[in-house]
């Protein structure tokens, strides 16, 4: 195939909207959307606030197959409110992967997508985006005693604020190079730690510490592909089929303890340094 | 933020239902179900305010001379031009004609 | 640098007296086992070696530390019918906020805490967090919020929220006294611990006569309800944080989601 044809045939993953993204990762007629637009199960707090509700409240949620395997998505919308998490969307994620883990106790071995494009907690909703949040915490880690929880943060919000917490969790983690993965926001830094600290706009910076690349190459996530649909699918497919991960990596606390342990934290930190604290004994 | 509504003459509900858009910045969300027989109703709510005027005169233009199916239309603007209202509004009636 | 809370620390002192304190965990960490359970605190610690987490904040090895200690005891019972309490005495400013926490991954590090702590819920310890002071945020989420009761004492300085007034009024575009008259009558973003409550997420508020540096009573009657929350804890999920009217959406879309799924 030649370069501009395989351009062509690309298609990608990141300009795709959330109930676009979650259909195009299942096999072909096996969407079934739960809690539909249509039924209007909206936030109830934005009104009051005096900002426009979505009909869906952001999220999307889809039960189908994955190459064969039942699986149920949960799509966060990163165009809406910056895919920030309120008490219903909050609801929706969380008790959509507490009933994943109720199939699989019945016998019904139902495994889980997130893809994640969200700024965290919602702020209009504070305490109760915090507690949804919580919630998808717990569930994420009761699933994975089961089955895999498959995290993808394609861009162009990236996953941030609690969420990224909850992206920490999952069985495996896939990135583009459109993502960003962090706890807190630039500005927020900026804010709390001071300019010389965090430079919100310095965006080469930022990239460079947060930047999908990079937490692919310190060994914080699991897959970094480009922004295509058929190369996603493919890999979120391949993660689901390899069942759960020997020790996942938030349950590797003695070993980043004992990297933290030996590293000089009186230098402000590198891009480099970083990959070689948590990837120099591995390969 | 404020919420309008507007109805205009119709003729049947179409079959199918649809939704385009999303509550993003300069976009709008659009909820098309089928209403009722010879009534057109949309309801509007809208972060821009004090465009009442605006919204009559962009739906007065798009149903000008023809009779729409009846439908029910929900709208969840987020400041919108005319041209984007227009384009999603178009998405969602050939949507609906494809049921 | 601003003056750090004790509070923790005097709560934690006081609950593990005479205890064994667990160590081989980073020094703004204290962990004990007492009578009642293992005791489990983030404390200041200035001379921190990452100077972002001197406060009292959540930083990576505090998010690490938390996730060994609880392992710790997870593994120590995972022969055991009876497994031990666990009980987390929350005062946390915050997550730490620098280049280092994000670059080394501290989302990471606040994920491996979430996770200890789930997992010794479902494996059958009562987990159980008490509020003393501040639940900020991402700290509270790796310290605290994956407890199967949540225990609030009554004082103006203890409060649950997501972000601190001045970050919250810039990304939401007000002025702090506007988000202050928003936040009177909208439930879920007042910083007031009654408002908190008002969502169901607490199992108990208990007001005590010295928050700062407890007295023999209020020792005695934290230590009271501790124990009561740790009998009364049944299953091994959060359900039961549903049910208030201000969480009513919550219930909702669980309901519809089972009917549908």
């Amino acid at each position: 195939m030649t370069d501009s044809a395989a351009l062509l045939n690309k298609h990608s993953f990141v300009e795709l909207g959330a109930r676009q993204r979650a259909k195009a990762l299942l096999d072909a007629g096996t969407f079934r959307e739960l809690l539909d637009p249509f039924q209007r199960v909206m936030s109830p707090w934005l009104e009051r606030q005096g900002v426009v509700p979505q009909a869906d409240d952001g999220v999307v949620i889809a039960k189908g197959l994955l190459d064969g395997l039942p699986v149920v998505i949960a799509a966060i919308e990163g165009a809406f409110q910056g895919g920030s998490l309120g008490e219903v969307g909050g609801a929706k994620i969380a008790g959509a992967l507490e009933l994943a883990a109720e199939d699989n106790r019945n016998g019904i071995p139902t495994c889980a997508v997130l893809l994640l494009e969200t700024g965290g907690v919602r702020l209009q909703e504070a305490n109760l985006g915090l507690a949804a949040i919580a919630d998808i915490h717990a569930a994420i880690v009761d699933l994975q005693r089961y089955q895999p929880v498959v995290g993808v943060v394609a861009g162009s919000v990236g996953c941030f604020g609690g969420m990224s917490i909850a992206a920490a969790l999952c069985s495996y983690l896939l990135v583009t190079q459109e993502a960003r993965l962090g706890l807190n926001g630039p500005q927020v830094i900026e804010q709390e730690a001071g300019i010389e600290e965090y430079d919100s706009r310095d965006r080469p910076f930022i990239w460079s510490l947060t930047g999908g690349e990079q937490r692919f190459a310190s060994g914080l996530v699991d897959r970094y592909v480009g922004d295509d649909v058929a190369k996603i699918r493919q890999q979120v497919g391949e993660l689901l089929q390899q069942g759960l991960p020997v020790q996942p990596r938030s349950q590797r606390a003695e070993w980043f303890l004992q990297r933290l342990a030996s590293l000089d934290t009186q230098a402000q930190i590198e891009p480099s340094v970083v990959r070689g604290l948590y990837q120099g004994e591995r390969s | 933020m404020e919420t309008l509504s507007f109805e205009f003459p119709a003729g049947q509900p179409p079959r199918g239902r649809a939704l385009v858009g999303c509550v993003g910045s300069g976009d709008l969300e659009v909820l098309i179900e089928p209403g009722l027989t010879g009534k057109l109703t949309i309801n509007v709510q809208t972060s821009v305010n004090g465009a009442q005027q605006r919204w009559q005169h962009l739906f007065a233009r798009m149903f000008d001379g023809t009779t729409p199916p009846a439908m029910a239309i929900d709208i969840h603007d987020f400041g919108a031009t005319p041209g984007v209202v227009r384009l999603r509004l178009e998405q969602g009636f050939e949507e609906i004609g494809h049921d | 640098m601003s003056g750090y809370s004790l509070r923790g620390l005097n709560w934690f002192n006081a609950l593990s007296m005479g205890a064994k304190a667990v160590d081989g965990l980073p020094p703004s960490l204290r962990v004990a086992d007492a009578d009642l359970g293992r005791f489990i605190a983030v404390v200041a610690d200035p001379d921190n070696r990452f100077p972002r987490a001197r406060n009292g904040e959540v930083g990576l090895l505090e998010g690490w530390g938390l996730a060994k200690a609880v392992d710790d005891a997870i593994n120590a019972d995972r022969e055991n019918a009876q497994k031990r309490p666990i009980i987390a005495i929350v005062d946390v400013p915050s997550q730490a906020y620098g280049r280092r926490e994000e670059a080394l991954g501290i989302h990471q590090a606040l994920a491996g805490a979430a996770d200890s702590y789930a997992r010794a819920r479902l494996a059958g310890h009562p987990v159980i967090a008490l509020l003393v002071g501040k639940a900020m945020s991402g700290a509270f989420l790796a310290h605290g919020y994956q407890a199967n009761r949540i225990i609030a004492l009554r004082d103006p300085g203890v409060m649950v929220h997501a972000m601190g007034k001045a970050s919250a009024a810039r990304v939401t575009l007000r002025s702090v006294e506007e988000l202050e008259a928003l936040a009177a009558s909208v439930p879920p973003m007042a910083y007031d611990i009654d408002s908190y409550a008002s969502l169901g997420l607490l199992w108990e508020t208990l007001s005590v006569q010295q928050i700062e540096q407890p007295t023999t009573e209020d020792l005695a009657r934290v230590t009271e309800c501790l124990k009561q929350a740790i009998n009364d804890v049944t299953g091994s999920d959060l359900k039961g944080r549903l049910g208030a009217s201000n969480r009513a959406a919550s219930s909702r879309v669980r309901e519809l989601l089972r009917a549908q799924w």
